[in-house]
């Protein structure tokens, strides 16, 4: 942190002075007024890329271990890891499990929670500030600490329903969707809010039911945060760990994060991290294409439910 | 406003088009509110699909005969059912389906959890006092002169590898084949099963027989088995022979105590830690589950081999979430700073470059995080030519799992901080410059402000988040390093990874405990982001 605002705040001290000769002069203020800040964001840069170029080379090395691996491919560029890979793990159904679990689970809690977000910016009702705080409170209960029961729960389910049970997408599914609610509702209320009343009032009065209200209204005004919790649930549930740990044990029905962390378990972790590196960069994969297809709402989703909190 | 949303709609009946023939002084725009088409066939479908899924949900419990389950389902779908056909409970239409998932999923475990707090549920301590006695008894099953021999199959009645594992025993003296897992024997059909000369059982209807391989794969769960007979119990002598054993200890209801049939030593029943316990302290290992009040939670406070490393942990706890919070806000916002300037040119580009760390699969870059420190061959040792055992020692883990909080977290703040920069109007700027202020005056006195409300709700957040980041800690240094006389407890440890080796560690598990430690960081969280939501001055739009 100290290391890369220290520069800046030099490279701006040391264009300040006015230079004396014409064109000196010229550089001095483009130095004084862009260039400390094109050399604070390359900065920045190296400091968000490093380990990034260090996986990509981890990936590309034909060597494959972790003690040969250097921020550059020195030992030549190979794929190898990546037929590894695919030849040695369940890879690609780790990656449809994620894809299948983080799509449905994000579309899902995004539909749950904007269901919800409309009836507490828009309606009034007895319970409605319990039910805001209340979201607010289970939320900051440490879910994963009630495993234990959760783990009770699934065992039940699973002798009942074996399809809903453990090691089963769809019982990982139901699981994510108790905490669907909870800050996305959050943060979609704040963005409810920031749209004027005049416009499902009017639209009230000319005989629109509340469903009509909020689905041909109220949904396409709020897209961006729509796209924003979106992206979170996705990027949340890609990344969860512990509860999909507990969950799922048989090799095929595996996430990506639990299948990736066993690469690396025991002996194996100097080994296999040319083939961890290539299957995090493939794993980054669908969320950059997600950001990408949502970047152009993300930006004022984030700051205007940020600003209603 | 409200009223005409939530209020009564159903006392007059819905008309399909605003008719003038009606008296218009109650024209509220709900009463005619006209019935889409659309509407009632996504009605019709969504239901139709709610009665589909509970008639299905149904048929195991009856089969299982959980007719409180049953009792729950049908209820929750008449419910369903109720609130979508009727015109009343607007809002809860709304409510009701994540609702449905939070209870089930969220607040039933989390309550269930929290009663824990009160009790000594753990290794040890599972079951009633009775699952305790059988666990005693069964254990200390030994074979004894004259004990009867019979010939052993195992099988299981699901996969060979992994379905729960049965015995096939015949009974030397009459021939007859009986079932044994834990609940007990069963008596099977001889015209069931399939004897080979010698008494193995080779097949029988149900079951899959498990063959050499498959058995000795599982050896160690085959000498586990043990099931409850009359007179003792069953037991496995190798792969294909087991023997009627006796127990040595047995419950005496007359002490209340387990006593030991060879040494003639007792151990009574103490119901206040549910365990059984020698005359000189000593414990059996299988306890029974009891409510011990509030000793969990002043066993924190008043254990001095817990309260220690807990305030430490406490404060490192703190210091993480503040750091991480207060790092990533501090370094998004100057880069989001610097870049925000009509003279900068190329800026999108940065932004994508700036952002990647966001896009890449947290977990895994963790993990990577926790390999570039590797002493022996990590890249930052590399890289500068070092050799600094990281997390090896507190001040450089600590420190490092901060940087990698920072690199994790700061591209999320540019974004956020790039955002509200933008939303601030350049009047207000260009005013204060004109005014005279120096460019810092006028960041201090208007742009840092506008930031600052506009972020200190996802500021709050993040502390919150941070607070119980569990992936931070535990994919990376994993708690460590530890102090040589205190193994459960590390420099880095969060509450939450600490409570995490306290449920599900390797020195078994103390759920009770660890559900009071719960308890304690929810206070701790719920009472700081309360303090903090009141100083945002935003609260009264948010509760509005």
């Amino acid at each position: 942190m100290t290391r890369l605002t220290g520069p800046a705040v030099t490279g701006g001290a040391a264009g300040s002075p006015p230079g004396r000769r014409n064109a000196g002069r010229r550089t001095n203020r483009w130095l004084a007024q862009a260039g400390w800040r094109h050399l604070v964001a390359v900065l920045a840069v190296v400091f968000s890329l490093f380990p990034i170029v260090f996986v990509l080379s981890a990936a590309l090395n034909p060597l494959g271990t972790l003690s040969s691996t250097d921020l550059v491919p020195t030992d030549g560029v190979s794929f190898g890891n990546v037929r590894e890979l695919f030849a040695r793990t369940a890879f690609e159904r780790w990656f449809l499990n994620s894809l299948l679990i983080a799509g449905l689970a994000s579309l899902a809690s995004v539909a749950l929670s904007a269901l919800a977000a409309y009836a507490f910016s828009r309606m009034r009702f007895r319970g409605r500030r319990t039910g805001l705080l209340s979201l607010l409170l289970i939320q900051m209960f440490p879910q994963f600490l009630a495993i234990v029961a959760i783990f009770l729960i699934f065992t039940t389910i699973t002798d009942l329903w074996p399809g809903l049970g453990f090691n089963t997408p769809w019982g990982l599914f139901l699981l994510y969707m108790g905490g669907a609610l909870g800050v996305n509702t959050w943060l979609m209320k704040g963005f409810f809010d920031t749209l004027p009343r005049e416009l499902d009032e009017s639209a009230t009065m000319d005989g629109a039911t509340h469903a009509q209200v909020f689905f041909r209204i109220m949904l396409p005004l709020v897209a961006p945060i729509l796209a924003v919790t979106g992206l979170l649930a996705f990027i949340g549930t890609i990344n969860e760990f512990l509860m999909a740990n507990v969950f799922l044990t048989d090799t095929d029905s595996k996430t990506l994060a639990v299948g990736m962390y066993g690469m690396l378990q025991g002996n194996e972790r100097n080994n296999n991290f040319g083939m961890f590196a290539a299957a995090t960069l493939l794993t980054a994969i669908p969320t950059v294409l997600v950001f990408q297809v949502l970047q152009r709402y993300i930006v004022s989703g984030l700051t205007a439910g940020a600003v209603k909190g | 406003m409200s009223t005409s949303l939530s209020g009564p709609g159903s006392t007059q009946a819905p008309g399909r088009e605003p008719v003038g023939s009606r008296p218009p002084r109650r024209r509220t725009a709900r009463d005619h509110a006209p019935i889409t088409v659309t509407g009632l066939a996504v009605k019709v479908v969504l239901l139709g699909l709610v009665a589909g899924i509970a008639i299905w949900a149904a048929f195991p419990l009856v089969e299982a005969e959980k007719w409180v389950g049953l009792a729950l389902l049908a209820a929750t779908t008449v419910g369903l059912f109720y609130l979508y056909l009727t015109r009343r409970h607007v809002p809860a239409k709304y409510l009701v389906p994540g609702t449905l998932f939070l209870i089930a999923f969220q607040v039933f475990p989390v309550l269930y959890t929290a009663s824990t707090a009160f009790t000594n549920f753990g290794d040890g301590h599972r079951g009633s006092k009775d699952d305790a006695i059988v666990a005693i008894q069964t254990a200390s099953v030994k074979q004894v002169p004259g004990s009867a021999e019979y010939a052993l199959s195992v099988a299981t009645e699901g996969d060979p590898a992994t379905g729960p594992l049965v015995f096939l025993v015949t009974d030397p003296a009459t021939g007859g084949v009986s079932v044994g897992d834990a609940d007990g024997l069963r008596r099977l059909d001889p015209g069931e099963v399939t004897v080979a000369p010698g008494g193995k059982v080779t097949a029988a209807d149900g079951y899959t027989v498990l063959t050499f391989g498959q058995s000795s794969a599982r050896s160690q769960e085959i000498t586990e088995l043990v099931v409850p007979t009359d007179g003792g119990a069953l037991r496995s002598a190798g792969l294909s022979r087991a023997y009627e054993g006796k127990a040595v200890r047995a419950y005496d209801a007359g002490c209340d105590c387990i006593r030991d049939a060879e040494t003639g030593r007792t151990w009574a029943a103490d119901e206040s830690t549910g365990s059984f316990v020698a005359a000189d302290g000593e414990r059996l290992a299988q306890g029974w589950k009891v409510g011990v009040g509030l000793r969990n939670f002043t066993r924190v406070l008043t254990d001095d081999h817990i309260s220690g490393p807990f305030l430490g942990t406490l404060i490192w706890n703190f210091a993480f979430a503040l750091g991480s919070t207060a790092g990533t806000f501090l370094l998004g916002t100057f880069v989001a700073l610097t870049l925000h300037s009509p003279r900068m040119r190329g800026t999108n580009l940065y932004r994508v470059l700036l952002i990647l760390p966001y896009a890449m699969p947290s977990f895994a870059m963790l993990l990577v995080w926790r390999d570039m420190f590797n002493t022996d061959f990590g890249l930052v040792n590399g890289l500068f030519g070092l050799s600094v055992n990281w997390f090896g020692q507190e001040w450089s883990a600590r420190a490092a799992v901060l940087l990698v909080q920072l690199w994790l977290g700061y591209p999320y703040m540019f974004l956020v901080a790039t955002g509200a920069l933008q939303a601030i109007p350049r009047e207000l700027t260009e005013a204060t410059s004109v005014d005279g202020a120096s460019p810092w005056q006028s960041f201090r006195s208007v742009t840092l402000p506008l930031l600052l409300v506009a972020l200190s709700p996802l500021l709050i957040s993040s502390f919150a988040y941070n607070f119980n980041n569990f992936n931070a800690i535990y994919l990376t240094t994993e708690g460590g390093p530890f102090p040589a006389d205190n193994p459960t407890n590390g420099a880095t440890d969060l509450l939450i990874t600490y409570t995490y080796r306290l449920a599900f560690g390797g020195q078994g598990a103390e759920f009770g405990f660890a559900a009071a430690i719960s308890i304690f960081i929810f206070a701790i969280v719920a009472v700081v982001s309360a303090v903090s939501f009141r100083r945002t001055r935003k609260q009264e739009e948010v509760y509005a």
